[in-house]
């Protein structure tokens, strides 16, 4: 059980109080309500490119780090498609240093061009880093454009291209911040030794001044109901051939979350999952194989992720995917295996739950679903699924119209 | 109205009392030493069996690490499945790693489910058969997964870095390949498994909320194994693998974007009078975000996303290195600038706040990294593991909240010069 306070400012600022009076470190996690869903296709990677210049300098500060560093506190930040995250520790003596920090970055950026300059080129590294330099790199760009077509997940967090970045410019960075970087779009989770008043009296003081600016009122396109399977072929420098098997499924807050989340858990998570046991220990088609879903927001994928055995044919893996999913979604599971998965996400959610940041990051995540009490119901949730519920959700959704199929194959194979 | 322009007061961290929660140490019949931390909210625990058979005491490549991979592959009585399949059941996770000196099997559970669990990790421990079949697709799997990371510049640099360093023979220094994994055979493991296993030396680590039984559990499924005979250390002295100074230009993508570069020289271990000290002064040069190196050569130049330098800090001698991937056409440019901030550390000194931002960080990370159990006994088998004492922690923030300004560059002096480090770039 993990027990919060939660009080709004006149501003809208939304504040989480978490007591936990064991360690001498307090959390201070700020998290706005803007991720790559909400770019301008033109203009993608943008909410992660911001994230960077966060530590530009803000207003009254000039240096975001060493003022942090300085009241030995430790900081760090990320950006998905759904939302953007800054957290921090610090002794809690030094509490005060953060809210300093925090509401100043929220009042104003400094807007230097120096920064964006920069920062532009750090991101065009870290993208070359990541989806260029590396075997495979580009295979979530093309399997996401794959499997949305109108809703904005179909681009990579990091961006369309590396133009799109490099094009960013200093009025885009001014309307993006006095959009979405406001009291109202914001959350923020003080977890530690503190007291309730206390972080009222620091909120009010730091926060309370900050205008309140324009509620955001996400109207996104959404992806429409998908009606054939797809199927795309790449191929390139790599020495495995691989594939990627992806299907529609609800988001965070639909009913079926949690039964997609066992589902995945004993199709292919760990040792004894059914894929990885079949595919790559008894067939021996795939040297790994995984199956897990995006945890995303709105409607997410369930994907089917592996590399094929040097010498198997795609035909040959693909029909051994498929013959796992239709032994799924015509015997169901057992009893036993259905209570193993939920004693994994137990024992899931107690390890996480050891984190003071980990539970800080939580809270303002339910919190921006729409109600941190949802941190203290999620194992419930998980227990309550039935097999027979299991089976019905996995014929819903793992079928051959609602497929999304890449073959990324090596070439001169 | 509110002054933002000022920043609220501090207190140091290095006015901080950080302490350093101690150990219980108990003994099992057999010998075998237990290390635990009773700590924590949550009903978890975790438990690792250390052995003495890292990669240092084989004799053939990847027997150690391969034979530690297998060790929950199958038992006389139970398939590599059934083992999963138990453990999982009880959502807990049974870990293997295998080091240069120590080799381990780690097991993450609640802590009610403890009494399932250790039956079948002396059985591991004990029983274990390596079947071909299971060593067949360990070797198949494993060398598909090194043809991929093969095309990764950065996955090259770091083995032929450590090989630079430490020579292509030692264990620090030697790597995978595929001709090394087709040689792998089941007698090979299967003796190694006998001697450094089954016969081997052992101690335990654990943490998190301990139940009331867990000793006499321990006492029960590990106390009468016919542990800790102590291994034969081989003789792994360190000799020059390579004439200084060394530069190597390594291709693996002719359309590579970007330039993997690493520069290390030889460090000894950490019982060197000087070890507590450079870790100071490897921060300030590459060892936190706000450090020189991040902010001459991402923050302000942009040439990479991240730039860090560590002490690889292992048992028998060290390495310090300095890492970074950089836009191809600025390779050149970034290595300049890491001697450029060498020479500045060698001829100027640090200014206070720069030194006072450096301890406070330091020991505020310190401090935050002993949240819980599992990151107390983690350094706890850091400092037993490494044979440092059990004053170690306290020493270290001793000499971080002494040094000054001027030993700082007596050290730059004495180890940062760009002729001591040798130099690898792979596109």
């Amino acid at each position: 059980m993990i027990t919060f306070d939660r009080f709004v400012l006149d501003n809208g600022l939304k504040v989480l109080v978490h007591k936990d009076a064991a360690t001498p470190m307090a959390v201070v996690n700020v998290m706005y309500n803007v991720g790559a869903r909400d770019e301008n296709p033109e203009q993608t990677g943008f909410a992660h490119l911001f994230e960077h210049l966060m530590f530009g300098g803000s207003i009254n500060i000039e240096s975001y780090d060493e003022p942090l560093q300085m009241a030995g506190g430790e900081n760090n930040a990320y950006t998905t498609n759904d939302l953007t995250n800054y957290y921090l520790q610090l002794p809690v003596e030094n509490l005060e240093t953060a809210f300093w920090l925090e509401s100043d970055r929220m009042l104003s950026l400094a807007f230097s061009p120096q920064s964006l300059e920069v920062q532009r080129k750090v991101v065009c590294e870290e993208f070359k880093e990541h989806y260029i330099n590396k075997p495979y790199g580009d295979a979530w760009h093309n399997f996401r454009h794959l499997c949305y077509k109108q809703h904005p997940y179909q681009w990579m967090t990091i961006g369309e291209k590396l133009q799109h970045i490099e094009d960013a410019r200093l009025e885009d960075v001014k309307s993006f911040f006095n959009k979405h970087y406001t009291p109202c779009n914001a959350i923020l989770v003080v977890a530690g030794n503190v007291e309730t008043e206390q972080i009222k009296e620091l909120a009010e003081k730091w926060f309370g001044p900050i205008p309140s600016g324009e509620e955001y009122l996400r109207n996104l396109p959404q992806e429409a109901e998908q009606a054939e399977a797809r199927v795309q072929t790449i191929t390139a420098n790599v020495p495995l051939d691989a594939f990627y098997l992806g299907f529609h499924m609800g988001g965070r807050l639909s009913d079926e979350y949690y039964t997609v989340d066992l589902i995945t858990e004993i199709m292919g998570n760990g040792g004894s999952s059914r894929l990885f046991q079949k595919l790559v220990k008894e067939d021996k088609l795939f040297s790994n194989i995984s199956c897990y879903h995006m945890g995303s927001i709105e409607p997410g994928l369930i994907v089917i992720e592996g590399r094929l055995i040097k010498g198997i044919t795609m035909q040959t893996a693909e029909k051994a995917v498929w013959e796992q999913i239709d032994t799924l979604v015509q015997n169901g599971v057992t009893e036993a295996e259905l209570q193993k998965a939920k004693n994994k996400s137990e024992s899931v959610i107690a390890f996480e739950d050891m984190s003071l940041m980990n539970r800080a990051n939580s809270l303002a995540f339910y919190e921006l679903l729409g109600d941190a009490t949802l941190i203290n119901k999620e194992l419930d949730r998980y227990n309550a699924v039935t097999t027979a519920q299991l089976q019905a959700t996995a014929a819903k959704i793992l079928n051959r119209k609602n497929s999304n199929t890449l073959y990324y194959l090596a070439q001169n194979n | 109205m509110v002054d933002r322009k000022t920043a609220p007061s501090i207190k140091n961290a290095v006015d901080f009392n950080i302490q350093l929660q101690p150990y219980q140490k108990f003994t099992l019949k057999n010998g075998i030493n237990v290390y635990v931390i009773d700590a924590g909210v949550e009903e978890v625990i975790q438990l690792e069996w250390i052995f003495m058979a890292g990669n240092r005491y084989e004799t053939k490549n990847l027997v150690a690490a391969a034979t530690n991979h297998l060790l929950k592959n199958g038992t006389q009585q139970y398939s590599a499945f059934d083992i999963n399949e138990h453990f999982e059941f009880y959502g807990s996770f049974l870990n293997r790693a295998c080091y240069n000196e120590t080799a381990s099997l780690s097991l993450h559970s609640m802590s009610k489910h403890l009494d399932h669990l250790l039956p079948m990790v002396a059985e591991v421990l004990t029983n274990a058969t390596f079947p071909q079949s299971e060593l067949d697709i360990f070797v198949q799997n494993s060398k598909q997964r090194l043809s991929v990371n093969l095309q990764k510049s950065d996955f090259v640099a770091s083995r032929e870095i450590e090989k630079i360093i430490y020579g292509a023979d030692h264990p620090y220094g030697k790597y995978s390949s595929a001709e090394a994994y087709d040689a792998l055979t089941v007698n090979d493991l299967k003796a190694y498994y006998e001697q450094y296993y089954k016969n081997g030396d052992c101690m335990i680590f654990m943490a998190g909320k301990v139940p009331a039984n867990a000793l006499d559990l321990l006492e029960k499924y590990f106390g009468s194994l016919t542990l800790t005979n102590p291994v034969i250390v081989v003789n792994d002295e360190y000799t020059e693998p390579a004439q200084k100074p060394y530069e190597e230009d390594i291709a693996v993508d002719k359309d590579g974007v970007q330039a993997s570069i690493r520069l290390a020289q030889n460090f000894p271990n950490r019982l060197h009078p000087d070890f507590k000290e450079v870790q100071v002064l490897n921060t300030l040069l590459g060892g936190y975000f706000g450090s020189r190196l991040m902010s001459n050569i991402r923050e302000e130049k942009g040439y990479t996303y991240g730039i860090h330098s560590y002490i690889q800090a292992r048992k028998t001698q060290s390495a310090w290195m300095i890492s970074t991937e950089a836009g191809r056409d600025v390779a050149a440019a970034t290595i300049q600038e890491v001697y450029n901030e060498m020479a500045i550390l060698r001829n100027e000194l640090v200014d206070d706040e720069e030194l006072m931002l450096v301890k406070n960080y330091i020991l505020g990370s310190l401090l935050g990294d002993l949240e819980g159990p599992f990151q107390i006994i983690n350094r706890w088998k850091s400092y037993i593991l490494n044979g440092v004492g059990n004053d170690y922690f306290y020493e270290s923030i001793k000499t971080i909240k002494e040094i000054t300004p001027q030993r700082l560059q007596e050290l730059a002096f004495k180890y940062l010069w760009p002729e001591k480090f040798y130099k690898l770039v792979v596109v």
